[in-house]
């Protein structure tokens, strides 16, 4: 009673795969938290990471947490590619039961736990820098958003070692996600863990509104924010509006489950179609949540690269607004083939189709800014012109699934998981890249190994296409989604083919790790000490790299599109910078732990609740409470920086900044 | 502004963004720089209100969807006591104006006006709580609790969920009862404040939707 659901059986002990990859994991925690101690580094990773409230760190730790889950649903991947290789006429090496929580997992930690902290990362970093500002507008809560996110990845991630995970796809389509069809924690695992994380995506999707429609340099005016703002803007316009409905849907499907309610049953009135409507209305939204902050990086390093500002910029803001709100009217093409009738259908059908115009604008704006650019190749700008290749076949397939009737042949075969992969992918995944790249220099102040960034990229765009093509071709065969097995011989070599792309995107992988090593043992030599390695055209490369904790010095006066562009330019014009500013003292929000004990309990009222252990869970709710009263009844939350450690500071950085002058006007002269 | 930064004028003639030709100085537009951190919280609550209401209307969707899915059981109709959720209505919309008072006591800094306006609003949600559960418990002793159909299950579940929050709402206003008597009005107790009376007025616009869809449509089904 007093652990609930939760005994010895619940390791799996009988299952070699599971346990010995859980052993591995829980090696590697172990030995990176020894490290740690043993280093004597538990104190500053303490005071300066885990508690702190700066934009900046909590953007860094965003982006980690998404590499290493990456990690973890990449090993998926590689599980599902190799089983699918050899599993004809043969069981291959994954049982199903085993298969089915490896393709569920994989959906799941890819979506929520990589690509959604990787764009909530950079999107905290970055976002308050362009618009030039010191902070965001809420950094505890900011905190607070992090840690329960980093909850749902710890609570995914147990179900490796306790229990099972779910296996009924990445969504939990009722009746199968039912306590009758699934009577073990799976389900629970997914439904507590996407509850917690949802929680604070939606804290984090509040604080970044609140933050671009609010807290702007003075000048910042609407249509003077950099694209990277306005998707920034679109994205998080969409988690508020969008993710309370998976708070609300997973509520009703876990009453179900632990009260015997009847939302979604077969029984007592319940309408399983219903689910698919809720999960959808937040489903589709998500897509361009995930999306739109990526066209928004493309942008930035399309005009950086090209030279150039951004072609289009009104059209851009048009068309992303015009995405954003399209985005809720779509839903429906997830399942055409639930029977709404062809009126429904083609209504859905065609607000499908429409989104492609927009879409279609923005490409035409990137083509059109490199289109007489002097463009220099880094491997930010490779991303994106492989992004533009890749998206606009994914878009293509995207607007052929939107036919109802092809979508009726198409539904839940592999041409349709080819199509998902080649947007998001070559879409949102690439776009992370680029910013990972094009941004890694302004938070550590030394760039990344080019060469080794270069081949990463062709081996993951090379890899790419050779692991998803083939699934178009296996989804005309007839192939579906999720197969553990199968007796098709003419399968056979599409499905040898991609496992061979997944391996070559495993090189890509393996070169990202070596290049983050390789730079970080040479990064005096990759210093940049001016903090503007890139000739930057937005205000995040008018200060130091990486940052000071407050910024800016004095918050930047914006006199329009570029503002970073044009101070460059007036300085150009004049041969020195602007007047040194008046410095004042600055007042900071001081750190804090209210996050991370917040996420201590939230993780410890999740197991519980997932084991139904309730006396645990009844602990978990009152310490989560207990900790916001206490930190409400904090005095002291802000620190003060004096007036001459701002000046130190911004000194250094004016000096470096006319270093560069200088050395522009003496190559001017020489010319 | 315009005086500090004399260049930036030269490049900004008309002071697009600066409020220049159509918009005012006023600050948080982008005009003059971030607000006060009053405007900034009490925006960032709004959203959050939005948010909020969003997640209602999943459950008012579901409630409409599964109304008539009573699965042979008892309807609206047969179930709901109409006079007693007018008593519950009436002790929340007066509870909303004793906050409003609490927040006129707190704007003026009169404590026993704030304490007095807080407690009395606590005892009127109190009892609306008290006669919610008592319904519930009514139903359920009777047998028509959440499990007996799907048109139940919708509706403890939208009607229980604005309950939760009001049950939070009521801790919400013990601790910021505490806090005032504790450290009394600082800028951040009374920027709490203003969410607080945002939230607790929010919950009697949800409870609006919820007599109307529920109980009201209900009994006239």
């Amino acid at each position: 009673m007093l652990l609930g659901k939760l005994t010895l059986a619940a390791l799996p002990l009988d299952q070699p795969i599971p346990m010995i990859a859980s052993c591995v994991v829980a090696l590697v925690g172990a030995s990176v938290v020894a490290l740690v101690f043993i280093k004597g580094w538990a104190p500053y990773l303490w005071k300066e990471w885990i508690t702190s409230v700066d934009h900046k760190r909590i953007g860094v730790m965003y982006t980690i947490l998404a590499l290493v889950m990456l990690l973890r649903g990449f090993s998926d991947a590689i599980m599902m590619r190799s089983q699918q290789a050899l599993a004809l006429h043969s069981g291959g090496y994954l049982p199903p039961e085993h298969y089915d929580q490896v393709f569920s997992a994989h959906g799941t930690i890819m979506i929520f736990f990589v690509a959604m902290p990787f764009i909530i990362g950079l999107m905290n970093f970055v976002v308050p820098l362009q618009l030039g500002v010191r902070d965001v507008a809420f950094p505890t809560l900011n905190s607070v958003g992090f840690w329960l996110t980093a909850t749902g990845a710890l609570l995914v991630n147990m179900s490796l070692v306790l229990g099972e995970f779910q296996r009924t796809g990445w969504l939990p389509y009722p009746p199968l996600s039912e306590l009758r069809y699934s009577p073990g924690v799976g389900v629970d695992y997914w439904l507590w863990a996407l509850t917690i994380s949802g929680v604070g995506t939606l804290v984090s999707g509040i604080n970044l509104v609140t933050t671009i429609l609010k807290v702007r340099a003075p000048g910042m005016s609407y249509l003077r924010m950099p694209m990277f703002c306005w998707t920034s803007l679109a994205s998080n316009l969409l988690i508020v509006a969008a993710f309370p409905i998976l708070t609300a849907t997973s509520a009703m499907l876990l009453l179900d489950r632990y009260l015997g309610f009847h939302f979604f049953t077969n029984e007592g009135g319940g309408n399983v179609m219903m689910f698919m409507n809720l999960i959808w209305a937040w489903g589709h939204p998500e897509v361009y949540i995930l999306i739109l902050p990526a066209f928004g990086i493309f942008s930035e390093v399309i005009s950086t690269f090209s030279g150039k500002p951004l072609f289009g910029y009104r059209s851009m803001v048009m068309a992303t607004m015009a995405i954003c709100l399209l985005a809720f009217m779509v839903w429906l093409h997830h399942f055409f083939t639930m029977g709404a009738g062809a009126d429904v259908n083609a209504f859905f059908g065609i607000t499908t189709m429409i989104i492609a115009v927009p879409t279609g604008v923005k490409v035409f704006n990137w083509l059109f800014t490199l289109y007489g650019g002097t463009v220099r190749f880094t491997t930010p700008i490779l991303w994106s012109i492989g992004f533009m290749v890749t998206f606009i076949i994914g878009g293509m397939t995207g607007v052929l699934l939107a036919v109802p009737p092809a979508d009726f042949v198409l539904h839940n075969s592999l041409f349709l998981v080819a199509h998902f992969h080649n947007v998001i992918i070559g879409g949102t995944l690439f776009g992370l890249f680029a910013g990972y790249t094009f941004w890694f220099p302004k938070a550590f102040g030394f760039k990344l190994h080019e060469g080794l960034g270069k081949a990463a990229f062709w081996c993951w765009f090379v890899g790419f296409y050779l692991a998803f093509m083939p699934l178009y071709v296996l989804g005309f065969m007839g192939m579906t989604r999720r197969m553990q097995s199968y007796d098709v011989p003419e399968w056979r070599p599409w499905l040898l083919l991609a496992a061979a792309g997944a391996a070559v995107i495993f090189v890509g992988i393996v070169l990202q790790i070596v290049q983050l090593v390789v730079s970080i043992r040479n990064r005096e030599f990759l210093r940049d000490g001016t903090g503007d390695p890139w000739d930057g055209r937005s205000l995040e490369w008018a200060t130091a790299s990486p940052p000071p904790v407050f910024n800016f010095a004095v918050l930047p006066d914006v006199s329009g599109e570029e503002a970073y562009w044009s101070i460059k330019e007036r300085a150009r014009a004049s041969h020195r910078l602007s007047d040194e500013p008046d410095y004042q003292d600055i007042e900071m929000p001081k750190n804090n732990p209210t996050g991370v004990i917040c996420a201590f309990f939230a993780t410890v009222m999740g197991f519980a609740l997932i084991w139904h252990i309730w006396w645990m869970a009844i602990l978990g709710l009152v310490g989560a409470f207990a900790t916001f009263v206490v930190f409400a009844w904090q005095d002291i939350t802000e620190e003060e920086i004096p007036a001459e450690e701002v000046a130190r500071l911004d000194r250094a950085n004016r000096a470096s900044r006319r270093a560069r002058l200088a050395e522009l006007e003496a190559a001017t002269v020489q010319r | 502004m315009s005086v500090a930064h004399p260049v930036a004028h030269a490049h900004d003639p008309y002071r697009l963004g600066h409020g220049g030709g159509h918009g005012s100085e006023a600050q948080g537009h982008g005009e003059g720089g971030p607000p006060s951190k009053r405007i900034i919280v009490g925006y960032g609550f709004w959203i959050f209100l939005l948010s909020d209401i969003i997640m209602f209307s999943a459950f008012f969707a579901s409630y409409a969807v599964l109304a008539g899915a009573t699965a042979g059981g008892p309807g609206g109709k047969q179930l709901f006591d109409i006079g007693n959720v007018g008593i519950e209505t009436g002790f929340l919309l007066v509870s909303s104006f004793t906050c409003g008072v609490a927040s006129i006591g707190a704007a003026a800094r009169k404590f026993w006006l704030f304490q007095i306006g807080m407690a009395v609003t606590f005892v009127l949600g109190a009892c609306f709580l008290g006669l919610e559960i008592k319904e519930f418990a009514g139903l359920a002793a009777q047998g028509d609790g959440p499990q007996r159909s799907a048109f139940l299950s919708a509706f403890f579940s939208l009607v229980g969920c604005h309950g939760l929050h009001v049950t939070a709402g009521l801790m919400w206003l013990l601790t910021m009862m505490a806090q005032v008597l504790a450290k009394g009005f600082r800028a951040d107790i009374m920027r709490r404040i203003l969410c607080f009376s945002l939230f607790w007025h929010a919950l009697d616009i949800i409870w609006v939707a919820v007599f109307t869809v529920v109980y009201l449509l209900g009994v006239v089904r």
